[in-house]
């Protein structure tokens, strides 16, 4: 495990480079077949709304795995994330149109956790359309 | 109709082992659009001090997941699969996972409660590779939404 950040340079409060994910249809479906989640919410709109969803919705998962990219890109090492949670507080709601949905991630440095470890917990803030979709979402990750 | 809380701490002993492949790792980097070479370049993997190349973090979700639904769908638990909900999601790594892992998840159920008329259940999920040794430890929180009228 060689993260490219180094524990001593890093202070807390420090921005991670925010990103934004676009995410449309073909993207569900894609990531349906590499997860082998197949739930019709994610890909069939009148299945979505007769179980009382506005319409299609992005896997929780896939929203997930957008904001770690967040974390990981930064450390440089995928394999320096020690611990990775969030909640999932809203659905990301992907319309059937040429723009889909773009999925928004902030991150910064909140807690130097353990000089020895050279651990650092990243707070993550996860929107879309302005509504913050992952709560509680923080990463540990073990620095150089 | 609430869930049956004694199985609270029930464990669900590992189905067959799942063995990681690199082509399928290369599928779900793709469809998470990271193109991180540590999913794909051998070289780029061992660098950074991996064996082969290594699983993006949420990868093994996938196979715990399935795990979680056996339990979900065990029919002494009486859950309406219909009206679930996956409500938080947390990895704790001991290591990444990595092309060529052999790899048997075990199942507990953690906690079920009832919140607000939701039921909530806790499932924890143990992956462990062929060695015997624990690669991640996945919790997740499952809710059932009540169902209308009750």
């Amino acid at each position: 495990m060689t993260a490219k950040v180094a524990y001593a340079d890093v202070e807390v409060g420090a921005e991670l480079p925010a990103r934004s994910f676009p995410v449309d249809r073909a993207t569900l479906v894609r990531y349906a077949g590499a997860s082998r989640d197949f739930n019709p919410i994610h890909w069939n709109e009148r299945f979505a709304k007769e179980v009382g969803l506005p319409d299609v919705i992005a896997h929780g998962m896939f929203t997930m795995a957008q904001a770690a990219r967040v974390v990981t890109d930064w450390a440089g090492d995928p394999g320096a994330v020690v611990d990775y949670g969030v909640r999932f507080t809203k659905p990301v709601v992907v319309p059937d149109d040429a723009e889909g949905a773009l999925i928004e991630v902030s991150a910064k440095v909140g807690a130097k956790l353990d000089d020895a470890e050279r651990t650092v917990r990243v707070d993550l803030t996860v929107t879309s359309e302005g509504r913050k979709v992952l709560g509680m979402s923080r990463a540990v990750v073990r620095l150089a | 109709m609430a869930l049956d809380q004694s199985f609270t701490g029930r464990t669900y002993p590992p189905a067959r082992p799942y063995e990681v492949g690199r082509e399928k790792i290369r599928e779900f980097a793709e469809a998470i659009g990271d193109d991180s070479p540590a999913y794909v370049d051998m070289a780029a993997a061992k660098e950074l001090g991996h064996p082969d190349v290594i699983a993006p973090p949420t990868f093994v979700f996938t196979l715990t997941f399935d795990e979680a639904m056996r339990v979900v769908r065990d029919p002494q638990l009486g859950l309406d699969y219909g009206r679930l909900v996956h409500g938080d999601q947390k990895f704790h790594y001991v290591r990444p996972v990595c092309a060529g892992d052999l790899l048997s998840v075990t199942s507990t159920i953690e906690s079920i409660k009832s919140l607000a008329g939701n039921e909530v259940m806790d499932v924890r999920g143990d992956v462990h590779d062929a060695q015997g040794e624990l690669v991640v430890t996945v919790h997740t929180k499952l809710v059932v939404r009540a169902a209308e009228g009750e």
